[in-house]
């Protein structure tokens, strides 16, 4: 041990020189083992794009979300695990190399329906060990990758359709070649900077001939293009070197966004669905010369509806004639695209379709929510239930306990659920409250109601939670009242100061002092009210699509100062940071005071401060303009002048940003890519990784009671990072010292019930935040060499358990259940299975004694009963007592089964070498003895024996330790009863020892035979 | 040899910390293998004993992990007094004691298989990975608890995974001061974790004879909950009784 602490104290001196500047830690070297947990909910799911099946096994599948990465099935479509949380979560493409298809697998980023709400990508992904580790191969500008193709014959001839840039112009698009596997890329196809590829597709049979749809479009803020007259279909059967349109058959005109693809069983037949400027041409058409000739064959609803979000084809791998086409409810066709069917009953918005490879019946189709499968060719579906993808636009909790976490979801409504539950957080805990689109959910903040809303405020609701029933509430024009604009996620807001207070959005700001009954406006409109951005219904394109999403010049963002209920800052969707500081009779305008910010930046997220009034915080959002910069201002003066604080640390662009309610320094922000944390105001920004992907986070706050932070991610449900109180106390002192014990909330004793998770199998749980005891402190350096360990000990130094100390550089958290250890059980045939039960301590503070080496370092730690507990304390006193009681009891009575077994032995000694006269009988009276104290036949399971002493004593012991209330009547005289066999098995066990031991004993000295030795109770207990 | 051990560790931190850039696969192995104790010594060792605990919430449960040159091993887990054998590998046959009937059970055949493959892993699956085949890769730097490692991936013989042939696959971090193990990941590949990588700490390294070994141990899922072994004893080249390996007939509980 010598040499290692030469190694330390040579460590030690390295240190002192860090101590002379700041100390940064960035990621895990800050956060340690800080960890958070993911509570779903999964019952709904979310938007999955892709579905991509392995070429040779039936039972491997993967899938792309649109905001939760990529999934593995090794188990046929039964379970699934996300393979991508490293990196982006917005999918395009997932394309297995069919040389490979067991380890090298393909990644094109960013969602290629392109909703108001979808994400971006950074590039295409290569694996080559089956999704374990990633590494980005270029295309970095691309923003979202629709197609990835490798020859079958050659796999260093790829292609990839890049789709590009939704919200702006942009050159990396169109498709791309390559020779090498993917190590270059040459640009073969290419109309201009609006155009993208919707589809690229190889001909299976002939490699060298390729198909893609080009299409012309463009989103705004305020506004949808679809189609023009760059759009067009295309092949190529030189690989790629040239291209022809393909176009007869087709109408004149301008083309939108078209799906195409090969029959696989057949390459003459082709299948494309045109959006057309001419709306009586839409459909699908088919071609059987391999797109020499094309005949329009269907214009369904279901094959038309919404191209820009259901263009996708696909024909059974066996059947040409079997298509099916994505869309409002999925389509199906088999007679080669003449008639079609809905597929059957499902979550609505159908965006990708996969057929089993061997068997046609088994299909998977990727919804709004979720993925389903189907077992009879697409009429019957049912969801995959393990997949927590649902994408909240924003989130909020109450203050029960344990409290309630409230979020609306894309097209999959607004929900409450608890943020911990017995058996975890199952798909039944979930409450829905609102149908839609589901955006902002929020809490009275003193009445067991809530507000909820669908798309546009189209329907706002004030929801009963005890009582169930709900009222419509919006906002409606009086006389005189222009038209509100609602945004498609409508701002709503409740006060802290006012419980029944109730704020909307619209342009204006609209108050209601009776949670919703009558309106007040109290502001003018606030917005930018620019004309040309309110044209929604020539939005669309070819297709008009005026659904709401776009619309715009609209509040987006209410905040009410926690300090002062006259002040209220307001932040618009067209780049206005309004605030008002005497309840809404004037208003400035203040975002002309940020430096740095790009005109109209959507405001995204404004936090009114705790700790001034004056102080407040903006994120901007200007990914609607082409624009992925971080936006993020501070002001504390109401606006005067505001102070970016994101730094180059942060990766693209944020949506909201949560302050700490004690430490100023201390801020949270949800960006696109993932969660960061500053403890410095904003100097330096840490991305937290533990079990927190890279996900949109579109909205997260703290929950004021447990310090926990809520995060409603766009993809993967609500995460929770439990209790950020320690970072609260991380400051240059603590980040110098070599070991640092936090100040945290003590444990509790949570006494309900053991009972929950109904969940079956494959459902996904969520889960619960523990409520054990923790030791949170801090490491300098990471501990790798000697004995580091942690021990409990009560107030005169008894160690009551030990624990294995954490020994990451950062941040460590040792959990304590508050449980010592089970008691030493009487050796016998089978388990007595109440013996694993270890008492619990008291409620208390303990004493935690950390070695590290040489070094000792202590701290303390409290466990409290639960509050809600009925039980009084002299019932715990009594619980404790008949617990301890009946611990020492069953130790007593495995040190005498010891003795006994030890003489046993001797005496069989005996017997063996002539005593059997003398030592029979004591062999014969002890066996007999045992046989009332242990089990001395049978098993573990329904051979078992009759219990004995041993058995009743840790039936009752486990049922004592176990439960919190005082012992039952029933109980105590069960205890009296096994006290009494105790005490007779004691008296016999003497009585023979005393007849017959002497005896066996002259033997032993007789025959110069070794002496029986035992251990003292001390020792027996510690061996 | 022993002396020297640490205070040679300690010397290549500083030496490595300047090369790092260029450092090779075999470079990162080696000095792992020299730096725990030295190739020599551990071609040399013939067996080791742990004795162990795991702290299940105040459940305290003490093991036996036992495991020989010849790919023999075992552990025996101690539940009130009785001694259930576990992962008991002859050469041959895999089999474990039934917690319910308390007799011993032939693992199937396939998992029987690909213990067979594990059997020259002893007592390292890097040494000699050239003569037995396996693949090796420096996949880069990462950040392990803290400290920053060497990531090396590790591949071994396939394995057959539900009746398919899966590739056998880890990755091995390597402290870039020290370069002992602080970490290593694989995929689980079969049950309702399919998938999900787990991850198996390493800490408290101290020596043993002429040898280090890590004395503090998680083993869990990667960004998921990890349950401490703590080994509290290892006993180099222990003597075992043989038998203790063989499938036993016709009853299985071994008592203390």
């Amino acid at each position: 041990m010598k040499r290692l602490l030469l190694i330390i104290l040579c460590f030690a001196s390295t240190a002192v020189v860090a101590q002379q500047k700041e100390i940064v830690l960035e990621g895990k070297q800050l956060f340690g083992d800080m960890r958070a947990r993911h509570i779903g909910p999964a019952l709904m799911s979310g938007r999955i794009i892709d579905i991509e099946s392995h070429p040779t096994d039936d039972r491997v599948l993967y899938i792309g979300t649109a905001g939760g990465g990529v999934w593995k099935s090794t188990t046929g479509g039964a379970s699934f695990q996300p393979i991508f949380d490293d990196h982006i979560q917005s999918i395009g493409k997932v394309k297995l190399d069919p040389h490979d298809p067991e380890k090298t697998i393909w990644v094109g980023t960013g969602e290629i329906w392109t909703r108001n709400s979808v994400s971006v990508g950074d590039g295409l992904y290569k694996t080559t060990d089956g999704g374990i580790n990633w590494k980005k191969v270029g295309f970095e500008k691309s923003e979202r990758i629709s197609s990835i193709e490798i020859d079958p014959t050659d796999r260093n001839k790829m292609y990839v359709g890049v789709l590009g840039a939704l919200w702006n112009g942009s050159e990396e698009r169109g498709v791309f070649a390559s020779s090498d596997g993917g190590e270059t890329w040459e640009k073969v196809l290419y109309i201009d900077e609006n155009t993208g590829c919707g589809d690229l597709i190889i001909d299976p049979q002939d490699p060298n001939t390729l198909y893609a749809s080009m299409w012309e479009f463009r989103r705004t803020a305020w506004s949808f293009n679809s189609g023009g007259t760059q759009s067009g279909l295309f092949k190529s059967t030189d690989g790629g070197k040239t291209w022809d349109k393909i176009h007869n058959g087709f109408p004149e005109g301008k083309l939108g966004r078209i799906a195409v693809t090969v029959a696989p069983s057949d390459n003459q037949v082709l299948y494309a669905v045109l959006e057309t400027e001419d709306k009586d041409k839409r459909g699908l058409y088919k071609s059987t010369d391999a797109g020499a000739n094309w005949e329009l064959t269907n214009s369904d609803f279901g094959l038309v509806v919404r191209p820009f979000y259901f263009s996708r084809i696909v024909v059974d791998p066996k059947k040409p004639d079997v298509v099916v086409k994505a869309g409002l409810f999925g389509s199906i066709s088999k007679d080669g695209g003449n008639t079609f069917k809905d597929l059957g009953y499902m979550h609505a918005d159908i965006h990708d379709i996969a057929f089993d490879i061997n068997n046609s019946d088994r299909m998977y189709v990727a919804t709004d929510g979720g993925l389903y499968r189907s077992w009879d060719g697409g009429t019957t579906m049912e969801i995959v239930e393990n997949l927590p993808l649902s994408q909240f636009y924003h989130i909020s909790v109450d203050n029960e306990t344990p409290y309630n976490v409230y979020g609306g979801l894309q097209d999959n409504g607004s929900w409450y659920g608890p943020s911990s539950s017995p058996g975890g957080v199952n798909a039944r805990d979930w409450e829905s409250v609102g149908v839609g689109d589901g955006f902002r959910v929020l809490r009275h903040p003193t009445k067991k109601i809530l507000y909820s809303e669908m798309q546009g405020a189209e329907r706002v609701w004030r929801y009963d939670m005890e009582k169930l029933q709900t009222r419509e509430i919006q906002p409606l024009p009086k006389k005189g009242d222009e038209k509100y604009r609602f945004n498609w996620n409508a701002s709503m807001a409740v006060s802290d100061h006012q419980p029944d207070r109730f704020y909307m959005g619209s342009q204006f700001l609209h108050k209601s002092e009776d949670m919703g009954e009558s309106w007040e406006i109290i502001s003018p409109d606030l917005t930018t009210n620019d004309p040309s951005k309110q044209n929604q219904s020539e939005s669309g394109g070819l297709s008009t699509d005026n659904s709401g999403a776009e619309n715009h010049c609209t509040i987006f963002t209410i905040a009410e100062s926690p300090l002062d209920e006259n002040v209220i800052w307001v932040g618009t969707d067209d780049g206005n940071v309004q605030v008002t500081q005497d309840g809404g009779k004037s208003w400035t305008n203040t975002v002309a005071n940020i430096e740095g910010l790009p005109a109209n930046t959507w405001t995204y997220h404004i936090e009114a401060s705790v700790h001034g009034k004056g102080t407040a915080y903006a994120v901007f959002d200007g990914h609607t303009s082409g624009d992925q910069n971080t936006y993020v201002y501070k002001t504390t003066d109401f606006g005067q002048s505001w102070t970016s604080i994101a730094t180059d640390d942060i990766y693209g662009f944020a949506r909201s940003i949560q302050e700490d309610y004690e430490n100023e320094d201390l801020l949270f922000l949800g960006t696109e890519f993932g969660l960061y944390i500053t403890i410095n105001g904003g100097r330096n920004w840490s991305q937290f990784t533990n079990n927190v992907p890279p996900v949109a986070i579109h909205h997260l706050t703290l929950h004021k009671g447990t310090n926990d932070l809520v995060m409603g991610t766009h993809g993967r449900g609500v995460i929770i990072l439990d209790d950020i109180s320690p970072l609260r106390q991380l400051n240059q002192e603590v980040l110098a010292k070599s070991v640092h014990f936090f100040d945290v909330p003590p444990g509790i004793f949570k006494e309900t019930s053991p009972f929950g998770g109904t969940t079956m199998e494959r459902e996904f749980v969520g889960e619960s935040k523990s409520s054990t005891a923790k030791i949170i402190y801090y490491l300098k350096r990471k501990h790798i060499f000697g004995k580091m360990t942690m021990e409990i000990q009560d107030e005169n130094g008894k160690v009551l358990t030990e624990l294995q100390a954490g020994k990451a550089k950062g941040i460590n958290v040792v959990s304590w259940n508050g449980r010592t250890r089970q008691p030493k059980m009487a050796k016998a045939k089978t388990f007595a299975r109440g013996g694993f039960t270890s008492p619990r301590v008291q409620a208390g503070t303990y004493k935690v004694v950390m070695t590290k080496g040489k070094e000792t370092y202590e701290t303390t730690v409290s466990i409290e009963n639960d509050p809600n507990s009925l039980i009084t304390d002299s019932e715990r006193i009594a619980n404790h007592e008949t617990t301890q009681k009946l611990f020492n009891m069953s130790e007593e009575l495995a040190y005498m089964v010891y003795e006994l077994d030890e003489i046993m032995g001797k005496a069989e000694e005996v017997s063996a070498a002539g005593g059997a006269k003398i030592a029979d009988p004591l062999i014969a009276k002890l066996t007999s003895l045992k046989e009332t104290l242990v089990v001395t036949t049978g098993d573990n399971y329904v051979d078992s024996a009759e219990p004995e002493l041993r058995e009743k004593m840790a039936d009752l012991f486990a049922k004592v330790a176990q439960s919190y209330a005082a012992p039952s009547s029933s109980e105590m005289e069960n205890l009296s009863l096994l006290e009494e066999r105790m005490e007779a098995a004691k008296v016999t066990f003497d009585e023979i020892k005393s007849k017959h031991w002497s005896k066996v004993e002259k033997f032993l000295n007789k025959k110069e035979m070794e002496s029986l030795s035992l251990q003292s109770y001390e020792e027996f207990m510690g061996s | 040899m022993k002396r020297t051990l640490l205070t040679f560790i300690a010397c290549l931190a500083v030496t490595f910390s300047v090369q790092a850039q260029d450092i090779t696969v075999d470079e990162v192995i080696n000095s792992y293998l020299e730096n725990t104790g030295g190739i020599d010594n551990w071609k040399a060792l013939k067996g080791i004993k742990m004795m162990a605990e795991v702290n299940q919430g105040g459940m305290v449960i003490p093991l036996e992990i036992v495991s020989m040159t010849d790919g023999k091993q075992y552990t025996s887990v101690n539940f009130q007094g009785n001694s259930i054998m576990q992962g008991v590998f002859d050469g041959e046959t895999l089999w474990s004691t039934n917690f319910q009937t308390m007799a011993a059970e032939k693992a199937d055949a396939e998992m029987t298989a690909n213990m067979k493959l594990d059997a020259n892993d002893f007592p390292d699956s890097f040494l000699d990975y050239k003569e037995k085949g396996y693949e090796v890769e420096l996949m880069g730097e990462e950040s392990i608890d803290g400290a920053d490692t060497y990531k090396v991936k590790l591949v071994k013989e396939p394995k057959t995974i539900d009746g398919k042939e899966v590739a056998d696959v880890s990755f091995y971090y390597f402290d870039k001061e020290y370069f002992v193990i602080l970490a290593q990941e694989s995929e689980v590949p079969s049950g309702p974790m399919a998938g999900k990588i787990q991850r198996i700490t390493s800490g408290d390294y101290r020596e043993v004879g002429d040898l280090i070994f890590p004395f503090a141990i998680t083993q869990g899922i990667k960004d998921g909950q990890s349950q401490p072994i703590t080994i509290t004893e290892i006993v180099l080249d222990p003597e075992v009784d043989e038998t203790v390996f063989a499938f036993p007939a016709p009853t299985a509980s071994s008592e203390e």
